[in-house]
């Protein structure tokens, strides 16, 4: 795909003759331009991207030989206007031949003195022209403080809406409330997509919303894939969740909508509201894995309420050994899964499966598979040297199955942990398995006592070693 | 010029306060806060706000709202689009960019950076070939042909210093930014993360090493340290292959000392002079010497790890396609232990992406361990993942990825770190692929490629801008052409450092200046991508 432009004869002539440059008449304002360093047009011709009506570094002259937009040629010109004066009309037209729109006559209506003070710098923020022209009008002689060429156009009522989109885009004033019809409304739209601009589109899309129905700014907004996706990305920046959410219904992008309306949780703080709200998630059209997960979310949470209530209770009434020899760092509350998981085992071990917080329970409710919670009860126990803890759990069935299914890939997890915590060697040599000890061997200290232990055990006829 | 931070404004006996600031609706609260402290009771000062790039209607909004936009006698912006970090580099520090026109289809920084080309192009010349590859590719090339058509004022006659344009969407090449990058300037990165051209590093190793001083208190505050090329060592050792990084180090060590030793050597009092004129350079190279040393030995540290080594055989398996169709272990490990979240997400982002996705029960165990052991409130960064194309399921049951890397040669066993010959030593093994089209752009062409590049997504094309006949380049022979590369979505220090590489070829063909939309890594990419509170 590719635009190639064939160097004819004939592509070349027409490429010079459509040249923006014109042959040098007496009404050329290009004189000065051409006088200028290359560089200086070069940066010059940025101006038109940035504001076009940043006049100052170039001094147009006119045939008078006043500087062009100084008060004394705005005088001469309004006054030659007010008259209705067919040359004065021609010269200021002339005047305005840089850039490509049809011309416009000047307006004989006059406007406020204050309106032209206004200056470049104020252009006010994206509300109405009307506005800014409140003060009517005597005639007046006042002068013209260079006014840029685009703003000339503010008077009449012939914008169209690219010219429109174009004034948005330079941050001028421009009113939308005479795109009265729908297809205008549109016409307007296509004009501020086709620009690409955030800002103008931005500026459309919330006319739109003010002076449209719901139903039907998002049925036209359906078939127009740019504006829609602007639009949602401009009502999650400005927090506008209720039409949010409403557009995904009506869209029936259904896990958007589910999704979306879940990432309000983030912003709840309180505990009990939170979980409040994750129950009104939970039914919401997501993925089937995803539904899972909500509902786990919300059952989570509603368990860590009641935890910790409960052990925030006993904490304080100071008769509990647990808490009182490892007192809570934190809460409870919001912690992942596992996290809870790894609570629960190391506060609440013991307890019956029927409690909130016991460890079986969090099982059970939350289907945990055996590996995750051989792995994390050990972490647990190891970490409050219950070595009686951590040698039961070796011996459950469910311990042997699973080390014959995954050592010794799982296994290195069981050693890390274990050294972590500077489990006795005994727990290795009571598993029979040697490698592992060998494993867990170099990773002590040299030397260390461990070490000699090891080495007893290794060199031991006694033991049958599985492996 | 002080930071923008909440409450209160700093003293200082000024009439106008000027805010330069990007348009992120956070800050104009922070704004608002600074306007509303005023001490209504001093004397009262102009407020002024600049916006770079642009205005923000929603940022003016938001002042308006908070009631203080009556308080800003000036709203401008300042049109900066494209800011030069490097003789060689530019770049737009967009960090919303990516996830705006991958996830969100807002193209607003795609016309941003149409315009950073339009002024590019006023001052180096209107730039004759376009060649791009990918959805935002063709927006901007459509953008800048259109302004270019609405805005000729005057007809651009400087001379082109560039013959090329290659416009690159990040979605082409998901795979590099997830790899860990193994430049000394892309492990600084990694590690401690480049900003704006300055890293914060851990002062320990800078103290300066007092005599006689014992139990004097170390510095707590971080060291900063400013990297760019205009430190010849830097320039030097930057993009090399960190493990080809110490040699360079004691080879200046010996030059560096020996210089010193000069000292003994000079006799006159010309030569003495001459030896102190050079001090104040031998210095400079010493300081930079010990700085370089001292980032190199805390780079070690990392690398020379277990966790390094482990994590880095995997990334390299994933790449070089085994095992990407299974759980894998060490990623098990990782989020069993409660690595970074980051960390986890990089890996299995790589594994799918290198699988063409991931088979659904594969994703669905992945996803689950990472809700379980980090929090459920995730599902919503995955879910931006999946959205991004950087985790998701397979579909079609169908992995091109073999086919893309065997193609452009993305895997190279036989890599040479100390003297490279091939772009792939930027990662041990693997040649970035974005990296490697542009090679393959530049030589033979891409008509070479074609059916590679229709499995990558997004339109490739080619466009070409007229310039007056007195205008157009001629080549000499042996005269390299001058190729822009724009990455619209984020570049790294690593791709960057291959272009450089490509660069200084001896037949190479082409010199490259790079572009983009934000300069990152792995990490930042994926946090930008991460739900947060809002």
């Amino acid at each position: 795909m590719g635009l190639r432009m064939n160097r004819t004869k004939g592509d070349e002539e027409e490429y010079w003759n459509s040249s923006k440059f014109k042959a040098f008449t007496f009404d050329d304002e290009d004189d000065e331009l051409s006088q200028l360093k290359e560089s200086k047009r070069a940066v010059n011709s940025l101006r038109d991207f940035v504001d076009d009506d940043d006049d100052d570094d170039l001094e147009r002259v006119s045939w008078s030989g006043e500087p062009v937009g100084s008060i004394s040629w705005s005088i001469k010109e309004t006054a030659g206007n007010s008259g209705s004066s067919h040359e004065g009309r021609e010269q200021l037209k002339s005047r305005n031949s840089f850039s490509s729109y049809a011309q416009l006559p000047k307006p004989t209506s006059t406007y406020s003195l204050s309106s032209f003070f206004r200056g470049r710098t104020r252009p006010g923020s994206f509300q109405s022209l009307s506005d800014a022209l409140s003060d009517t009008p005597a005639k007046s002689y006042a002068p013209e403080l260079g006014r840029p060429k685009g703003e000339y156009r503010d008077y009449s009522n012939d914008w169209s809406p690219s010219d429109t989109v174009r004034r948005l885009r330079k941050g001028k004033v421009c009113s939308l409330e005479r795109f009265r019809s729908l297809q205008d409304k549109l016409q307007l739209l296509e004009e501020a997509v086709s620009m690409h601009d955030g800002n103008v589109i931005t500026a459309v899309l919330i006319f739109l919303k003010r002076t449209l129905s719901k139903e039907i700014l998002f049925r036209e907004l359906e078939v127009r894939q740019v504006a829609l996706r602007h639009l949602i990305h401009f009502l999650k920046e400005i927090g506008d969740q209720k039409l949010l959410l409403d557009l995904f219904r009506f869209l029936d992008r259904t896990e958007e909508l589910a999704l979306s309306h879940y990432r309000e949780h983030l912003n709840i703080q309180d505990p009990d509201k939170r979980k409040e709200f994750l129950k009104t998630c939970i039914g919401l059209p997501f993925s089937a894995e995803d539904s899972a997960h909500i509902q786990d979310h919300y059952t989570l949470l509603e368990r860590q309420i009641i935890i910790e209530a409960n052990d925030r209770h006993l904490e304080s009434a100071g008769q509990t050994e647990i808490f009182r020899k490892h007192p809570r760092k934190a809460s409870i509350l919001n912690m992942p899964l596992v996290t809870t998981l790894f609570y629960s085992c190391f506060y609440h071990y013991t307890e019956a499966e029927g409690t909130f917080s016991s460890p079986v329970n969090l099982k059970k409710t939350f289907k945990i598979p055996d590996k995750q919670y051989v792995l994390t009860a050990l972490a647990a126990r190891a970490k409050l040297r219950a070595w009686n803890d951590v040698d039961a759990l070796f011996t459950t069935k469910n311990w042997l199955g699973y080390t014959k299914k995954r050592a010794p890939i799982g296994f290195h997890r069981v050693v890390e942990i274990l050294h972590k915590n500077n489990a006795p060697v005994q727990t290795c040599r009571d598993l029979k398995d040697r490698q592992q000890l060998l494993a867990y061997r170099s990773k002590v200290d040299k030397g260390s006592a461990e070490e000699e232990k090891i080495d007893a055990l290794l060199s031991s006829s006694q033991i049958r070693w599985k492996n | 010029m002080f930071t923008l931070k909440g409450n209160r404004l700093p003293a200082a006996d000024v009439k106008n306060i000027i805010f330069f600031v990007r348009p992120r609706l956070e800050l104009m609260d922070i704004i608002a806060e600074n306007v509303l402290s005023e001490d209504r009771r001093g004397p009262t000062r102009d407020f002024h706000i600049l916006f770079v790039p642009r205005r923000s209607l929603l940022c003016e909004q938001r002042l308006k709202d908070l009631g203080v936009l009556g308080s800003f006698i000036h709203r401008e912006e300042y049109s900066l689009d494209l800011i030069p970090f490097d003789g060689d580099l530019l770049s737009m520090e967009s960090e919303g960019a990516f996830k705006e026109c991958y996830l969100e289809g807002d193209q607003t920084s795609l016309y941003h950076a149409a315009k950073g080309l339009m002024t590019l192009q006023a001052l180096y010349g209107t730039i004759p070939q376009i060649f791009g590859k990918g959805e935002c590719a063709r927006q901007v090339a459509n953008m800048m042909i259109r302004m270019k058509r609405e805005f000729t004022g005057s007809q651009n006659s400087i001379f082109p210093v560039f013959d090329n344009l290659l416009l690159l969407d990040r979605n082409v090449d998901l795979l590099t930014p997830l790899a860990t990058q193994l430049t000394y300037e892309g492990l600084i990165d990694e590690i401690y993360g480049i900003q704006n051209s300055y890293v914060k590093l851990p002062p320990e190793k800078f103290a300066p090493k007092k005599q006689g001083d014992g139990g004097k208190d170390l510095p707590t505050e971080a060291k900063k340290l400013q990297l760019n090329s205009a430190e010849e060592l830097y320039a030097e050792i930057r993009d090399k292959n960190f493990n080809a990084v110490g040699s360079v180090l004691s080879k200046k060590a010996k030059i560096i000392s020996a210089a010193f030793e000069e000292r003994h050597n000079a006799k006159t009092v010309g030569e003495i002079k001459q030896f102190v004129s050079q001090l104040p350079h031998m210095q400079a190279a010493r300081g930079s010497l010990a700085n370089h040393t001292s980032i190199a030995e805390l780079i070690k540290d990392v690398t020379t790890s277990e966790d390094f080594f482990d994590k880095l055989t995997v990334e390299q398996e994933f790449m070089s396609g085994i095992d990407t169709d299974k759980v894998n272990n060490y990623i098990e490990d990782c989020i069993a232990q409660k690595h970074s979240l980051i960390k986890v997400l990089r890996l299995v982002c790589l594994q799918s992406v290198c699988n063409s996705g991931l088979k659904q029960k594969v994703l669905d165990y992945y996803k689950r361990e990472i809700l379980q052991t980090y929090g459920y409130e995730h599902i919503l960064t995955l879910h931006n993942l999946e959205k991004a194309g950087l985790l998701k399921p397979q579909t079609g049951g169908r992995n091109n990825y073999p086919t893309i890397r065997k193609t452009l040669r993305l895997w190279m066993d036989d890599v040479n770190e100390q003297n490279p010959t091939d772009i792939s030593y930027v990662y041990s093994g693997y040649a970035p692929l974005s990296v490697r089209l542009a090679q393959l752009l530049s030589r033979p062409g891409w008509r070479s490629i074609e059916e590679v590049l229709r499995i990558l997504p997004g339109p490739h094309f080619e466009e070409r801008q007229p310039l007056p006949t007195g205008l157009q380049k001629k080549r000499q022979p042996g005269e390299n052409r001058v190729t822009l590369i724009f990455f619209l979505g984020g570049v790294t220090f690593a791709e960057i450092a291959a272009l450089r590489f490509l660069s200084q070829l001896e037949d190479g063909g082409t010199e490259y200046v790079i572009a983009t939309t934000k300069l990152m890594n792995g990490t930042s990419w994926i946090e930008a991508l991460m739900e947060k509170p809002f």
